[in-house]
C-alpha cells in the first residue's frame, strides 16, 4: 500500500510545471531525465571540481605531511616506522603509553607487528573465533592495518577485511592502533572516492575515521573521546 | 533480556518528580502537548525571548559554530563549485526520484536488507513497531520489556517515534550526547545539529545527576560541570545500554542508490555503537535522502562536514550495504518515509527545499534564530529551512504552520551559506503568498493579522539589534511580497565574515603545490 501510493505521487508531483511553465521530466518511464540525457551513465563531470591526482607511483611529501598535520590537528599520535621490526616497537610503545594490559587484533594483521607487545607481556588475542562484545568491551587496545588515508581531511578510511578486521573490533577497545603505508594515502575525498566506489559496489562496510571520537554538545566545547576508541596512535609507514 | 532493568521508582529523585510519574513509562517524559499544536511564531519568539540565559547559550552557540564553518569553507578555492555539484546533484537525484527510489530498493534487497515503505508518520510507526515487537517473541510467547538503542534522526522525531513506542512498552534510548540531555531533560531539541545548544554545562549536571539513576547506570556521585566528565558520565551511562541491546534504530544521512549504501555521519561513536552491536539495525530515512553514486556521495561528503560542525571532516562516518555476513547486525531493515515529500516535490518552488542535507547551517547562520533558539519553530525543523519545510510537510493548516513563513527578516544570510543552495527566502515569500491565497479562498480577510505577523519578527527584530538597514530592506520586501515579485537580496548579512579565520597556512600551501591552478 504504502509503495504504491508513493510512486505514484512522486510520478504525479514530476508532471507539474515549474514556474518557468517546465514541465520536470517529459518521459514518464523515468529513464530520461529533463535534460533528455539517459540514465545509467555515470554523472559526467559535473560533480569533479578538481581534477583528480593520481595516487601512483606514490603521494608526494606535500600530501604526506599534510595528512600527518592533520591528525595531530586531531589529537592523534603519530610516528614513522620504516619497517615490521619498527612497527613492532611502536606497537609495544604505544600500548605501554595506553596503560593496555590486553589488545585485540584482527585474524589477518601480521603477526610481526605485535610481538614486540607480547614479549612485553601484553595479552594479544586474535579474533578468531570472533571475541563476544563482552570481551571487546574488556579489552583495552586494538591494532589494525587500514584500506587508506586522505590528506585533505585527514581521514583514515578501513574496509573491515582481514587485516582489519570487524567493525566491532576497532569500537570497544579505548585505544586503536592503525598501520597505514605512506603509499595508501589519498590526496582528497574525490580521489579516495574512486578507490571506494567498487568496495561499496561489493557491499564491503567502509568506517571513516578523522580522529578520535569527539563531542562539542555541551556548549561547543571540544570533549574528545565519548564512545569510540578515546586514543587513536597512527603508524605511517614510509 | 534478562538484564533489562526495571522501571525505577519516582523516590529515588531527591528534585521535583518529572512531568510523567515515571514508573508507568519506562523513559523520561517529554514535555507535554504536540508540536503542531505550538502557538504561532510570535507567541513563542517572545517566550523565548524573556529567557536571558537561553540567549546567551544560543549567541555562543551560532557565533562559534559560524566562525568555524567560514574558516573551513573559506580554505577551499572551489568550495563554491562543490555547492554548485551538490545543488546540481540533488537536483538530478529528484527530478527522477521514482528511478533511483527503485534503484536503492534493488541494491537494498540484494544484499540482504529489508525494504518497508511508509506513506505518512502512523504507517512508519506501525512498521517499525511491529518489527520491534516481532524480535520480542520469543519461544514462551511471553511478551519481554523490549528497548532499542537511537542514533540521533531527525525523520523518527517528525514522525513522532519515541513516544509511539513508549506507548506499546517499548524504550527507545537516544544515544547521541545532546540528545541524551535532551531526553533526560524531558525536553526537546532546539537544533538539528546540537540539539541541547539551549543548555548550559551547569544545567546538564543536574539533569544527568538527578535523572540517570532513574534509567540506568547513575552518573557519579561527585560528577562536576566540566564537559569532559559530563562527556564521561554519558559513556559509562549508554555503554550498559549499548551492550546489551538486540535492536538499533537509526537515521541516514545518505543512501546511496547505485549500491544500496546506507551512510551515517557522526561524531561520538553513539552511531557506529548502534550500527555494529545489535542484532536487528532498522534505519529510518526520508524518500528524499538519497544521491544516485559514489561518486555524488563524494561532493556530499565533503559538503556536510565543513557546513555543519565546521570540520573538515567529522570524526566518524559509517557506510553500510544491507547484511554484511559475521559483521555487525544480521537483520537490517531500511524504513522509507513520504510523510508529505512528494506532495512538496509538486510544488515547483517549494520542491528546492527537498535538496536539504540537513547541515543546519541556515540555522546558525540567521539572525532572528540566533535570537530565539529551536523551539518557537514549533517543529523538529527549526530555522529557516525549517520555515520552509515544516508547513510544506505537514499542510498551511496550522496556526504555527501559517506563521512560519513570516519568522524570517528574508535578510538571506541563510541562502549564502547552504551547502545544496536552497533559495530559502524566495520559498519564503512563496509560501507567505500561498498562506495569503488560502485565506482569501476562505473570505476571511485576514490578511492585516498576517501582516501583523510578519511586523512582528521586523519590529522585534530591529528593537534586538539586528542590523537595522535589513530590517528596513526587508519590511520593503513583504509589502512587495503581495505582488508575487522575488526578492533580490541586496542586502547580505555578514557577520560571518567579519568571523573569518586565516586559513591553515600548511593546507593552502599544499592545494597550490599539489592541485595546481585550481587555488
Ligand atoms: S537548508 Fe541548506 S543550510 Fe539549511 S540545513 Fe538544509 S542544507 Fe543546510
Amino acid at each position: 500500500m504504502g509503495r504504491e501510493e508513493i510512486f505514484t505521487n512522486i510520478k504525479a508531483a514530476l508532471r507539474t510545471q515549474d514556474r518557468m511553465g517546465t514541465v520536470l521530466r517529459t518521459e514518464g518511464d523515468g529513464s530520461k531525465d529533463r535534460m533528455g540525457t539517459v540514465l545509467f551513465c555515470p554523472f559526467q563531470g559535473q560533480n569533479r571540481t578538481v581534477p583528480i591526482l593520481s595516487l601512483e607511483p606514490s603521494p608526494s611529501v606535500l600530501t604526506v605531511e599534510l595528512f600527518i598535520d592533520l591528525l595531530v590537528d586531531y589529537k592523534a599520535t603519530v610516528e614513522c616506522a620504516d619497517d615490521s621490526s619498527q612497527i613492532a616497537v611502536l606497537v609495544a610503545r604505544f600500548l605501554k603509553q595506553a596503560q593496555a594490559e590486553t589488545c585485540v587484533v584482527p585474524p589477518g594483521l601480521d603477526p610481526a607487528w605485535f610481538a614486540a607487545a607480547q614479549t612485553a607481556g601484553i595479552q594479544v588475542r586474535v579474533d578468531n573465533p570472533p571475541l563476544s562484545k563482552e570481551e571487546l568491551d574488556q579489552t583495552s587496545a586494538v591494532i589494525t592495518a587500514a584500506c587508506l588515508g586522505m590528506a585533505e581531511t585527514g581521514t583514515i578510511v578501513l574496509d573491515h577485511r582481514a587485516d582489519q578486521g570487524r567493525r566491532i573490533i576497532s569500537l570497544l577497545p579505548d585505544t586503536h592502533i592503525c598501520v597505514i603505508r605512506s603509499d595508501q594515502i589519498a590526496a582528497g575525498v574525490s580521489e579516495a572516492m574512486v578507490h571506494l566506489a567498487p568496495l561499496l559496489q561489493e557491499g564491503q562496510p567502509l568506517t571513516w575515521i578523522s580522529g578520535p571520537s569527539a563531542t562539542s554538545d555541551i556548549e561547543l566545547s571540544r570533549v574528545e573521546g565519548v564512545h569510540g576508541p578515546r586514543n587513536l596512535y597512527v603508524i605511517l609507514v614510509t | 533480556m534478562s538484564t533489562s532493568s526495571p522501571p525505577h521508582s519516582a523516590t529515588a529523585s531527591t528534585t521535583p518528580p518529572p512531568v510523567a510519574p515515571p514508573t508507568m513509562r519506562r523513559t523520561p517524559a517529554p514535555p507535554p502537548g504536540r508540536l503542531i499544536d505550538a502557538p504561532p511564531f510570535p507567541q513563542g519568539a517572545a517566550e523565548a525571548l524573556k529567557n536571558q540565559q537561553l540567549r546567551d547559550n544560543m549567541r555562543h552557540a551560532t557565533h562559534t559554530i559560524r566562525a568555524k564553518r567560514a574558516r573551513v569553507t573559506a580554505e577551499l578555492p572551489n568550495w563554491e563549485e562543490l555547492r554548485a555539484a551538490g545543488e546540481a546533484i540533488k537536483n538530478r537525484t529528484l527530478e527522477n526520484l521514482d528511478y533511483y527510489l527503485e534503484q536503492l530498493e534493488a541494491n537494498l534487497i540484494k544484499n540482504g536488507a529489508q525494504v518497508h515503505w511508509a506513506s505518512d508518520a502512523q504507517e512508519a510507526q506501525r512498521i517499525v513497531i511491529d518489527l520491534i515487537k516481532a524480535k520480542g517473541e520469543n519461544m514462551t510467547h511471553q511478551p519481554t520489556p523490549q528497548e532499542v538503542v537511537k542514533v540521533k534522526s531527525m525523520v523518527t522525531q517528525e514522525i513522532e517515534l519515541n513516544e509511539a513506542l513508549e506507548a506499546e512498552g517499548i524504550a527507545a534510548w537516544e544515544t547521541d550526547l545532546a540528545e541524551l540531555i535532551v531526553q533526560l531533560g524531558h525536553d526537546r531539541p532546539s537544533n538539528i545539529l546540537v540539539p541541547a545548544i539551549h543548555r548550559n554545562r551547569d544545567e546538564v549536571r543536574e539533569i544527568f545527576l538527578r535523572e540517570m539513576k532513574l534509567y540506568g547506570k547513575p552518573a557519579p556521585e561527585d560528577l562536576d560541570n566540566d564537559p569532559k566528565n559530563l562527556a564521561a558520565a554519558a559513556r559509562l551511562h549508554l555503554r550498559e545500554k549499548f551492550l546489551r541491546a538486540k535492536i538499533a534504530l537509526s537515521g541516514v544521512n545518505f543512501c546511496v542508490a547505485e549500491s544500496g549504501t546506507l551512510v551515517i555521519v557522526e561524531s561520538e561513536g553513539n552511531g557506529r555503537m548502534c550500527l555494529t552491536l545489535p542484532e536487528t539495525l532498522i534505519s529510518i530515512t526520508g524518500i528524499e535522502k538519497l544521491v544516485p553514486t559514489a561518486q555524488d556521495l563524494e561532493v556530499m561528503l565533503q559538503l556536510l562536514p565543513r557546513s555543519s560542525t565546521g570540520e573538515r571532516m567529522n570524526p566518524y562516518t559509517s557506510m553500510w550495504t544491507g547484511v554484511t555476513p559475521g559483521d555487525g547486525p544480521q537483520e537490517v531493515h531500511v524504513v522509507l518515509v513520504d510523510n508529505g515529500r512528494s506532495r512538496v516535490l509538486a510544488d515547483p518552488v517549494g520542491r528546492e527545499a527537498l535538496r536539504c542535507i540537513r547541515c543546519a547551517a541556515c540555522m546558525h547562520q540567521c539572525p532572528v534564530y540566533e535570537k530565539v533558539g529551536g523551539h518557537p519553530y514549533g517543529s523538529v525543523y527549526p530555522g529557516p529551512i525549517g520555515s520552509v519545510l515544516t508547513p510544506q510537510l505537514r499542510g498551511l493548516d496550522s496556526a504555527i504552520d501559517k506563521s512560519l513563513p513570516y519568522a524570517s527578516t528574508l535578510c538571506g544570510a541563510c541562502a549564502e551559506v547552504c551547502p545544496v543552495k536552497i533559495p530559502i527566502p524566495d520559498i519564503l515569500v512563496h509560501l507567505r503568498q500561498r498562506v495569503v491565497d488560502e485565506k482569501k479562498r476562505g473570505h476571511r480577510g485576514l490578511e492585516q493579522s498576517l501582516m501583523r505577523l510578519g511586523g512582528w519578527v521586523m519590529a522585534k527584530g530591529s528593537r534586538l539589534g539586528l542590523a537595522g538597514a535589513a530590517a528596513g530592506l526587508a519590511r520593503a520586501l513583504i509589502r512587495k511580497e503581495y505582488l508575487r515579485s522575488l526578492p533580490g537580496l541586496g542586502k547580505r548579512w555578514t557577520a560571518a565574515r567579519d568571523l573569518r579565520m586565516p586559513p591553515r597556512r600548511n593546507f593552502r600551501h599544499w592545494w597550490k603545490h599539489e592541485r595546481g591552478g585550481q587555488a
